[in-house]
């Protein structure tokens, strides 16, 4: 009688042509189903869009809404098809996928992973979704995509940039399309170099959580291989929200550059804080005092306003791109053209990455032609892409991380807008950034197609 | 020695805040005897009517540049200010940049009508209630109020910056007699810490030398004593109430300008509240205020590098542990009286 | 029977009778139509209601029993789950060792901390639990990273050694099982347009739940229970008779944390992830808020004030304009969208606004929480209807 993870549609439609024909009670047995969980039978599919809708992050939730309605919109063969035309892969047409109409759920992740992963499982339970993507923070993101493995359904995590995700916690059923900290570091480094000199002294703030702990020893390592030199690292408390006492003692310290492995809430405050103590106006050994911001988002840069105005960070993408840096990133143009159009104001980082995942999820399927995640996963190792963006772009087999070039920003001196915040410095070319996947340890396991 | 002045500074600065907060509390608990677990949410719409006003100032037409794009290649709007329009726009301009000082004149009437609102229209009905009754209706309360500011100012964080004259930071260190350009401090903060001061002061003076505040005590030491000489101390207590208010609201807005505001910032400051205003001891006006300060010196020491090094993890607790250690040693918090909610 | 009275045998009877059936009443809508969304009959959610009802009926054993408001209670949630997943990856996947360790690690944790806190009362004590708990989420959140995983939180993974456990042939994590009976199987029964589903995980978890509501009661009537009332309405008049209350409450204080870590340890043999986030001054409220909600002091009240809070979690975040639309297509364009507007701040992203106005309502208008309804449901019912007891009202649980 017990049998696991039965496919929920597939007994739907089973227990509603018994229940028509003798309104008798079905138990339904193994060997009903389609031998991988959910297995979408009627005309249409359902995928899982777990964001952040309440807590910090709400609105990069709301944005990463934004882009996976409109990419459904695309699947399904409305709007103006957004980067389905710059695709390189030309499998989807705009019929959905494998012909089944996209459909979606969502939830509300609440930035916890207790609470993101009772949200993936209703949707998997309850809805019936062959897929789960989305959330704006590591923590959520492992989380998740440990659950997706149990339960059989593949993972295309949202915003995550800890090296964890796709290094020691990684997992056969999960998959990244950002960046990460490693690739933040080795990006950053040269671009720091060549505008601040070598002979530079660092002062590290870390957010105490696993996100900082990766991002600080990625921008410390590649950093003092270029001759820098890390005076202290202070781990800061994730719940903090004055940083002035952390703020306070960094001009007297020796230091003449502040690293803040910050994000979201906490970076925007402890850099106003730090641009109150008057560090970007300060010198110190006979240098301007720099501060750099390893990972930016527009929503951060918003939040920070002008304090943000000429300090580097490096980012996923951003609207500009194309414009910026030519036609080696197709799709950037048609992508904000057609969020621009909808919503009224280009996509940021968060929603470009979320509707890429989607894309290249619906792609996978449609060339695996099933949407058993062990095909799916098959489908996007070592898969080679371009036009969603981000140029020539790479999703590698041993880890399930997409290699691709790597954006360093700054923030503007004079933004002529709310979306105009960053510009463009320099984009590090993927050999750059590419790394042994080994170095993080963890170990991906087999996929599981659940069932 | 720089790095100790430097230190209690911080924390006069951030403790002058905790205090505020933990003054206001102090002044409903001890008059109305409701715990007002609504109170970070007044600090927040405090912070929320400083960026109000700076939108009111700021609102703008829509002027089309047609020598410049927007991203979709269309003419860039560009939002004028009508201040600019009326005053002109240097004027105009420094009427935006004042926006924050300036709301603390908009922010006292309003933040006093929302806490005599609260009053009369949901706390007075749970004066006879158990406490933790109180908790859980102020706590929805709360959660009602943080909701409604997310949905019309979103769940971002707002800049809400100083006039540019108090943007930067001073050598404090040369004012005082100490080698220059060793302890820099932002000029806000002093000005916070300061702004504080004067309020708490205010709050005092208030209490000890006018009538009005004379009954209040006596009504706080024995409210039916009071009622019973025919005084109308209730009236007196809804005023109390929205002075409380608007104390958290000032507080906010003031501080809006050393951390961008986003409508989670009172939950932020609730729980630290509440530790201050017991370790301050339960209805102490004066104890709410030394713990505040004083909770925030310790927090600031607990950060510095070298401590952290020493102790890892302990400026993530400093304040907990500092709670713990003085409500086992001193039953009552620094100055507590005897029996106020220990039932 | 069962050694109880008969009236609150009848209630254990009730109880156990809608454990057993929650699966089909609580999928009221067939499958496939429009209010299915408000359906609450899938595994999760119905292990979440029984876990989250266990902490509550521990939460309300020292609350409703003591007046002590503890609101530091998440830690020993927290610890019970920590020690659950340690449990699960060095020992055995089966659970049941899992579960036992969980809640003697939180038993211990508890007579530490109620050691401490248990000497002082009212706020005092409240705070001291709260300081206490804060600083176990912060801890676990940052330096503790290595043994609680941090913010991602402690999962098992393929190399965990599970020493009494056959060696791992496949490249899959095991998942978490009873004698092999993996708690994540279910069955499914589809009636007519119908479909239930019945979980494993959900039974073992809901007949610890009923085991855990068996001794709760006993607690309730006993003579420790009677000492406990005594220590409510007037600790000070016992200490004069001569009474020493501080073994009685720091009892009651460790079984109530036990009840927690019961409840930590189940939650991660359902879902083996433990993070630091149980432990927050958040969580602790949230339990304080289900067992007010419900009705404090009453037996029932707690498992319901937990089930309401569950099912707005987890069904009104969900919901989304996509789908309001859907339901109200039948309405003229205008009029849809008009609805679509009204109803929009409280659905999806503002579930929390929804959840705030709840609050604020029940403690309004039903001082006594849901029990006092369904008390004046029932006794609106008995008056019309002399001989039939009334049921409960609550279509949340």
């Amino acid at each position: 009688m017990v049998t696991t993870n039965l496919t929920r549609r597939g007994v739907i439609q089973t227990g509603a042509a018994a229940g028509a024909g003798l309104a008798l009670p079905t138990i339904l047995t193994a060997g009903s189903h389609a031998g991988f969980t959910n297995a979408p039978t009627g005309s249409t599919v359902t995928l899982g869009f777990n964001v952040p809708q309440t807590g910090a992050y709400a609105d990069e939730g709301a944005d990463e809404l934004r882009a996976y309605e409109l990419a459904v919109e695309h699947l399904n063969g409305g709007g103006d098809g957004g980067m389905l035309s710059t695709f390189s892969s030309k499998s989807l047409n705009g019929t959905g996928i494998l012909g089944k109409k996209v459909e979606y759920v969502t939830g509300d992740t609440q930035t916890k992973p207790d609470a993101a992963r009772a949200s993936a499982r209703s949707m998997i339970e309850k809805d019936g979704a062959i897929m789960i993507t989305g959330g704006s923070s590591s923590g959520v993101a492992v989380a998740v995509q440990s659950l997706c493995q149990e339960a059989g359904i593949i993972f295309m995590a949202g915003l995550t940039h800890s090296n964890d995700t796709t290094g020691k916690d990684k997992k056969a059923n999960g998959f990244r399309h950002f960046f990460n900290s490693y690739m933040s570091g080795a990006a950053l480094a040269p671009i720091l170099a060549s505008n601040y000199g070598t002979d530079r002294k660092a002062y590290h703030l870390t957010a105490d959580y696993n996100w900082g702990y990766t991002t600080e020893e990625a921008v410390r390592t590649s950093t003092e291989a270029m001759g820098w030199e890390t005076v202290a690292a202070v781990k800061t408390p994730l719940a903090q929200t004055d940083f002035s006492s952390y703020i306070a003692p960094v001009l007297g310290s020796g230091a003449d550059v502040l690293v803040l492995n910050h994000y979201g809430g906490n970076m925007v405050n402890s850099l106003t804080s730090a641009v109150q103590f008057g560090l970007r106006a300060a010198e110190a050994n006979g240098k301007n005092f720099e501060i750099v911001v390893p990972l930016y988002s527009r929503l951060m840069a918003k939040g920070a306003g002008k304090n943000v105005a000429g300090i580097f960070g490096s980012t996923n993408w951003h609207w500009s791109l194309e414009n910026v840096a030519g036609s080696k990133y197709a799709g950037s143009n048609a992508f904000v053209q057609s969020f621009g159009t909808k919503y009224g104001f280009p996509p940021s980082q968060a929603a470009h990455t979320v509707y890429c995942q989607t894309l290249l999820y619906a792609d996978a399927v449609q060339r695996a032609g099933s949407f058993n995640p062990c095909a799916v996963a098959e489908a996007l190792e070592g898969f080679e892409f371009d036009g969603l963006g981000n140029g020539p772009t790479v999703y590698r087999a041993a880890d399930h991380q997409c290699i691709k070039d790597v954006l360093v920003v700054k923030g503007k001196e004079n933004p002529e807008n709310d979306f105009d915040l960053l510009e463009i410095v320099d984009v590090t070319p993927a050999e750059a950034v590419t790394y042994d996947p080994a170095i993080f340890g963890g170990d991906l396991g087999s996929c599981n197609p659940g069932a | 020695m720089d790095q100790i002045i430097l230190q209690i500074l911080n924390g006069l600065d951030k403790g002058s805040a905790y205090a505020l907060i933990a003054l206001g509390l102090t002044l409903i608990f001890g008059t109305l005897g409701v715990v007002n677990f609504a109170h970070g949410a007044l600090f927040m719409i405090g912070a929320f009517c400083a960026v109000t006003l700076s939108r009111i100032l700021s609102l703008s037409h829509v002027v089309l540049d047609e020598t410049k794009k927007d991203f979709l290649g269309k003419p860039l709007k560009v939002e004028v200010p009508y201040a600019n329009d009326w005053f002109g726009p240097e004027l105009g301009g420094a009427i935006i940049d004042w926006a924050v000082p300036l709301s603390i004149l908009f922010a006292i009437p309003v933040m006093i009508l929302i806490g005599v609102i609260m009053e009369r229209g949901l706390i007075k009905h749970f004066y006879k209630r158990p406490h933790a009754d109180q908790i859980l209706v102020t706590f929805g309360l709360a959660i009602v109020l943080q909701e409604i500011i997310k949905y019309y100012f979103g769940a971002n964080q707002i800049p809400t910056p100083a006039p540019e004259a108090f943007v930067g930071s001073f050598d404090f260190g040369a004012l005082i007699g100490l080698d220059s350009g060793k302890v820099i401090y932002p000029y806000w903060r002093i000005l916070y810490f300061c702004f504080a001061m004067l309020l708490i002061g205010l709050v005092f003076a208030f209490l000890q030398f006018t009538t009005f505040g004379m009954v209040v005590r006596a009504g706080m030491a024995d409210r039916e004593t009071v009622g019973m000489l025919g005084i109308n101390i209730d009236r007196r207590f809804t005023i109390m109430f929205g002075i409380a208010a608007a104390v958290a609201g000032l507080a906010g807005v003031m501080y809006t300008p050393i951390n961008p505001p986003n409508y989670h910032m009172g939950m932020d400051f609730l729980v630290i509240s509440f530790v201050v205003v017991v370790v301050g001891g339960m209805g102490s006006l004066p104890g709410a205020v030394l713990a505040g300060l004083l909770l925030g010196i310790l927090e600031s020491f607990a950060s510095v590098r070298e401590v952290i090094e020493f102790l890892p993890g302990i400026n993530q607790v400093v304040i907990y542990l500092a709670a713990i250690v003085i409500l086992l040693t001193r039953p009552r918090g620094l100055m507590g009286r005897k029996g106020v909610m220990e039932d | 029977m069962f050694g109880l009275e008969k009236r609150d045998a009848n209630l254990l009877i009730a109880v156990g009778a809608l454990v057993l059936l929650a699966p089909i009443f609580l999928n009221p809508f067939p499958e496939g139509s429009a209010l299915a969304q408000f359906n609450a009959g899938y595994p999760d959610l119905m292990q979440r209601f029984v876990i989250f009802g266990i902490f509550a009926i521990g939460f309300n054993i020292l609350f409703g029993l003591t007046g002590y408001l503890s609101f530091g209670h998440a830690a020993f949630l927290g610890a019970g789950s920590y020690a659950g997943v340690w449990m699960l990856k060095l020992l055995t996947i089966n659970v049941i060792p899992a579960i036992v360790i969980s809640t003697l690690v939180a038993g211990v944790f508890a007579l530490i901390i109620g050691f401490i806190s248990l000497r002082r009362s009212g706020i005092y004590f409240s705070i001291l639990t709260l300081a206490f708990a804060q600083m176990s989420f912060a801890l676990a959140a940052s330096v503790l990273t290595p043994i609680t995983g941090g913010e991602t939180g402690l999962q098992t993974a393929l190399d965990d050694p599970r020493i009494l456990d056959a060696a791992n042939e496949s490249r899959n994590i095991p998942a978490p099982s009873l004698f092999g009976l993996h708690m994540n199987d279910s069955a499914q029964l589809a009636v007519g347009d119908w479909l239930w589903t019945f979980n494993v995980g959900y039974y073992v978890a809901g007949i610890v739940m009923l085991a855990a509501f068996y001794v709760a009661i006993r607690i309730f009537r006993s003579p420790f229970g009677m000492m406990l009332r005594a220590i409510k309405s007037n600790q000070q008049r016992l200490n004069y008779t001569g009474l020493n209350t501080r073994p009685y409450m720091l009892a009651c204080f460790v079984i109530s944390g036990m009840y927690a870590g019961l409840a930590g340890g189940l939650m991660v043999s359902m879902d083996p992830l433990a993070g630091a986030e149980r432990m927050q001054w958040t969580a602790s409220g949230e339990v304080v808020l289900m067992t007010i909600l419900g009705g404090v002091g009453t037996l029932i009240g707690p498992v319901l004030g937990a089930g309401l809070i569950k099912y707005f979690e987890n069904i009104f975040s969900k919901i989304n304009d996509n789908l309001l639309h859907q339901w109200f297509s039948f309405l003229p364009q205008g009029l849809e969208d008009f609805v679509v507007t009204i109803i929009h701040p409280f659905i999806g992203k503002g579930w929390h606004l929804t959840l705030g106005l709840m609050f604020m309502a029940v403690i309004i208008f039903l001082p006594g929480g849901l029990v006092e309804l369904g008390q004046r449901a029932s006794k609106l019912f008995k008056k019309r209807n002399p001989p039939q007891t009334g049921g409960q009202k609550e279509p949340a649980e």
